[in-house]
């Protein structure tokens, strides 16, 4: 194969090393306008009035905009379609938005807005989910204020605990975690003439964008365009919300006949935007004597905020992950998405998975410790393998690499050699090792199979270029550069010759969402399908050219060859021209559905997902016995992505996953105030690592073909920020004997902990 | 008020307003977008431009103080087609992801590598702490730090 599996440069690099101005901010029309959005200052409570009066004295105010010029449905839709864009009366979240004033400059709306008058009532609000659950005196969402309840049953659950040799249970926590993208949420709307709305900004997922902003304008698909702009990071922060950001710059801009520019500040950003849901996990494990897992009960629930938005589905992919990739027979999971007053959660890498795999890796190494076997021969006795069953009842027949994964990190880290536990850092720190394994339902599975398809194009030039255009979109992952791999290695064109056209909703049909790690899967297939027609024009004419079958065709690096007779060779180039002036067709449409998965709600039980990545992570950590202080020294982290189409764009997932998995382990978190206000908004009092912070990772990967999969690959990304928690927090342990369940695992849990477990 | 400066190698003569930031003044009024805000707060060093060859947060300070002054932003360091060695070494070492910090970052490894041409590794963790990354958990642009110092010794 000349273009896959070769670590190419990427398709923007040079665009981004010289600053080019490609991201959303960089744009400017003639005679645009600029919004700043008006935001509740309160967590919970009535709107009585909103005033501008005071505003519309700025020079160059335009207006303020609110519900009342909403021309369609009052609507954000994700799954239920409880979000308003604009509140009406009741406010239910502390930033959320009321409606936008727009003037001719950023700081003339920004004045305007410091001018606005917003009177209410405020009522008491709800922060806590376990007191929102059920609440019987405010209610924020339905009777019970719980958006989804899921549940998964199999074997006997009772009976399997009585049968145990040692059963733990515990209850763990885990905090927000904030995208902290460098590039805030922004977006451009321009009406064009004919009444179509463009909308350009940047975001994972044009087509929601296109649907939020046909809802609130009343316009049909056809009449908005959507056009991603180069996006400066998502990690999840960009699925839904950007349609949010979206309907704040159009709606203002369809009344003014204007475009109009809405890019938000930090603090904005990190206070209205979507966050890593809050989790809640009483988790119990069991397994008997000869180390089998024999029986798995969790109660998880999720603080979703004051709308729905991804919830269910979020709630979804952390039920199906619960028991970590592991047989077990006997399970119970009842898992709840809970509305509060709070900042709507959503997407963040790993999508509901990483809360409830914290608390399941914690509790295999203290199964394993209760057992007095060591975690890895625990978790190599119940680690799934090809042609077992999940415990969810899917068979798994293929590509299961959870056995190698796990191997080769324990292999690297040199796990088995560590007989001394009582190993010290040069300067006296106690050295930890942790452990963790983890996996990911690859693709949106069957709780959003009907989004589950995907659109391609691709054009053949008559100088041998190529332009493709997809539905998904690139945000730093490296998806554009890896499909134009594939796209070149079915023309059998250099790399070089491929170009990607920005996502643009009108160019593909709709192709559901970039999430779930599904873009190089889904995208990549449609692709080889939209190749199929210039390819057959390509090995049509080099076959007549060679004097050979077309069969014996081989398109490779750039030369079309006989596969019999290899001194038979012509240039790709020169086919081409002579298709181009034969007028044969150069050009192609590709389509690609995902294999059918099923979920059966009542039981929790279906083939969920068509594929799962697998990963293991080994942490070491120095402890500071006398401060609590924690510094990871490496984290090898190994994942069984079926095919490295890129393996350098892999090792960039895993070492930047990794990274933000140490973030959330170590120092991210969101504080909220008594009334709900967000406190830390800002990257003084939001820690994420910085270059000064972080350990060596080393990146392991494992190939177990995926059979659907484009060359054999599957998605992976999320998977990287998963398992890193647990292991640390397993380090911890193995260092100095104590057990934090609560994330983040700052210094002061360590600290009390340790003087704790020395009295 | 009317300032003067040097910016990319070029004198430049401009009118601001008093109280305009010098991230403005090169986004908005010169079209220098290459120059990114990620913060506005000096926390974040997307906005990172050398003045006098030492980077700053161009969100935080103001364009009347760079008169009389040197400054160097990313769409300066290329000569004609060429690029900058530090610019082709975040590209041969995939230490460049979404690149929104990307600007910031080649910035501040070219002043520090103007400083320090042979950093040991506590040095180039030091030299680049202030701009923060959220894509690629900075192994690769450690990477491209290291390259970049080699590709400047070779040229020289
Ligand atoms: S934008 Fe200047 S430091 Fe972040
Ligand atoms: S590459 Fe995305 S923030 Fe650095």
């Amino acid at each position: 194969m000349s273009a896959i599996g070769k670590s190419v440069a990427r398709a923007e690099g040079e665009e981004r090393v010289t600053g080019k101005g490609t991201f959303v901010a960089d744009i400017k029309l003639p005679s645009m306008l600029y919004a700043s959005v008006i935001r509740s200052p309160i967590a919970h409570g009535d709107i009585i009035e909103v005033d501008d009066s005071r505003a519309s004295k700025i020079k160059g105010y335009k207006g303020i905009f609110t519900y009342r010029d909403i021309l369609g449905e009052n609507v954000i839709p994700v799954v239920f379609r409880d979000q308003p864009c604009f509140a009406e009366k009741r406010v239910n979240y502390y930033g959320e938005p009321i409606g936008v004033v727009v003037a001719d400059s950023k700081s003339a709306a920004d004045m305007a807005l410091s001018r606005v008058n917003i009177d209410y009532r405020e009522l008491e609000p709800l922060l806590d989910p376990l007191k929102a659950r059920g609440n019987e005196r405010i209610k924020i969402y339905g009777e019970d204020n719980i958006f989804k309840h899921l549940k998964v049953r199999n074997g006997d659950i009772e009976k399997a605990f009585a049968e145990c040799e040692v059963v733990i249970e515990d209850i763990y926590t885990t905090p927000y975690q904030e995208h902290a993208y460098i590039e805030t949420q922004g977006m451009v709307a321009n009406p064009l003439p004919d009444g179509t709305m463009e909308i350009y900004g940047s975001m994972q997922c044009p087509f929601y964008v296109r649907e939020a902003v046909a809802a609130v304008l009343d316009l049909p698909f056809s009449k908005v365009r959507v056009v991603q702009t180069s996006t400066g990071g998502a990690f999840g922060g960009k699925e839904d919300v950007p349609s949010l950001v979206a309907c704040q710059a159009a709606i203002p801009a369809y009344h003014l006949k204007r475009p109009v520019k809405l890019i938000y500040s930090r603090d904005e950003d990190i206070i209205s935007m979507s966050k890593r849901h809050p989790g809640w996990i009483r988790y119990k494990s069991g397994a008997d004597s000869n180390g089998v897992l024999k029986a798995v009960e969790v109660e998880y629930i999720i603080d979703g905020g004051a709308y729905s938005t991804l919830s269910p589905v979020v709630l979804w992919r952390g039920t199906v992950h619960a028991v970590g990739p592991y047989r077990c027979e006997n399970v119970k999971v009842d898992t709840y998405a809970v509305a509060t007053n709070k900042v709507p959660c959503g997407a963040f890498r790993g999508f509901g998975s990483p809360q409830v795999l914290f608390a399941a890796e914690s509790q295999m190494d203290r199964l394993a410790e209760k057992l007095n076997i060591d975690p890895a021969e625990f978790r190599l006795k119940n680690i799934l393998r090809t042609n077992d069953t999940t415990p969810f009842g899917q068979k798994l027949s293929w590509s299961v690499g959870a056995e190698e994964a796990l191997m080769r990190v324990l292999e690297k880290s040199d796990w088995k050699k560590r007989k001394d536990k009582n190993e010290y850092a040069p300067d006296g720190k106690k050295i930890g090792y942790g452990l963790s394994s983890v996996f990911y339902g690859v693709g949106l599975g069957a709780g959003g199979k009907h989004l589950a398809r995907t659109g391609a194009r691709v054009m053949v030039e008559g100088d041998g270029s190529v332009s493709f255009s997809v539905g998904t979109t690139e945000m730093g992952q490296g998806m554009r550069t890896v499909l134009a791999q594939i796209v070149a290695e079915e023309l059998g064109l250099p790399y070089e010759n491929i170009r990607m056209i920005p996502t643009d909703t009108s160019r593909v049909p709709d192709s559901g969402p970039t999430v779930a790690s599904r873009a190089t899967t889904m995208s990549g297939r449609a692709l080889i399908d939209a190749c199929g027609k210039p390819r057959n024009s390509i090995l049509t004419e080099a076959a007549r050219m060679l004097g050979v079958e077309k069969h014996q065709v081989i398109l490779k690096d750039g030369m079309a060859f006989s596969r019999v007779d290899k001194d038979k060779q012509i240039s790709v180039m020169e086919v081409i021209n002579s298709c181009f002036a034969k007028r044969m067709p150069l050009s192609g449409e590709g389509w690609y559905v995902s294999p059918e998965t099923s979920w059966d709600e009542r039981r929790g039980f279906g083939d969920a997902y068509v594929t799962y990545a697998w990963s293991s992570n080994v942490a070491v950590i120095a402890v500071d016995m006398d401060t609590g202080e924690i510094e990871v020294l490496k984290i090898y982290s190994s994942h069984d992505v079926g095919k490295a189409i890129n393996p350098s764009l892999v090792e960039g997932q895993i070492e930047g996953g990794v990274i933000q998995g140490l973030g959330y382990a170590l120092t991210e978190n969101i504080i909220t105030d008594k009334k709900g206000r967000l406190m830390n908004t800002e990257f003084a009092t939001y820690i994420i690592p910085t270059a000064a912070d972080v350990p060596s990772v080393k990146p392991i990967i494992v190939e177990h073909p995926y059979p659907e999969g484009p060359y054999g690959a599957r998605g992976f990304g999320e998977q990287p920020l998963m398992g890193v928690a647990p292991a640390v927090a397993n380090a911890v342990r193995d260092a100095v004997g104590v057990r934090i369940s609560n994330l983040p695992i700052t210094p002061e849990k360590v600290w009390k902990a340790l003087r704790k477990y020395e009295d | 008020m009317k300032i003067k400066f040097i910016l990319n190698g070029k004198k430049t003569v401009v009118d601001v307003p008093g109280g305009m930031r010098l991230i403005d003044l090169l986004r908005e009024k010169l079209n220098l977008t290459g120059t990114r805000e990620g913060c506005g707060k000096g926390e974040c060093g997307a906005c990172t431009v050398l003045l006098d060859g030492k980077p700053v947060n161009s969100c935080l300070i103001l364009a009347a103080q760079v008169d009389g002054r040197d400054i160097l932003t990313i769409e300066g360091l290329q000569k004609g087609d060429s690029l900058d060695p530090v610019q082709r070494a975040y590209i041969d070492t995939a230490a460049v992801q979404c690149g929104f910090c990307t600007s910031g970052f080649i910035l501040a490894t070219k002043s520090l590598l103007n400083e320090n041409p042979d950093p040991l590794d506590e040095e180039i963790k030091r030299g680049i702490a202030g701009n923060l990354c959220r894509c690629t958990g900075y192994a690769k642009i450690f990477d491209a730090v290291k390259t970049a110092a080699e590709y400047i010794k070779e040229e020289n």
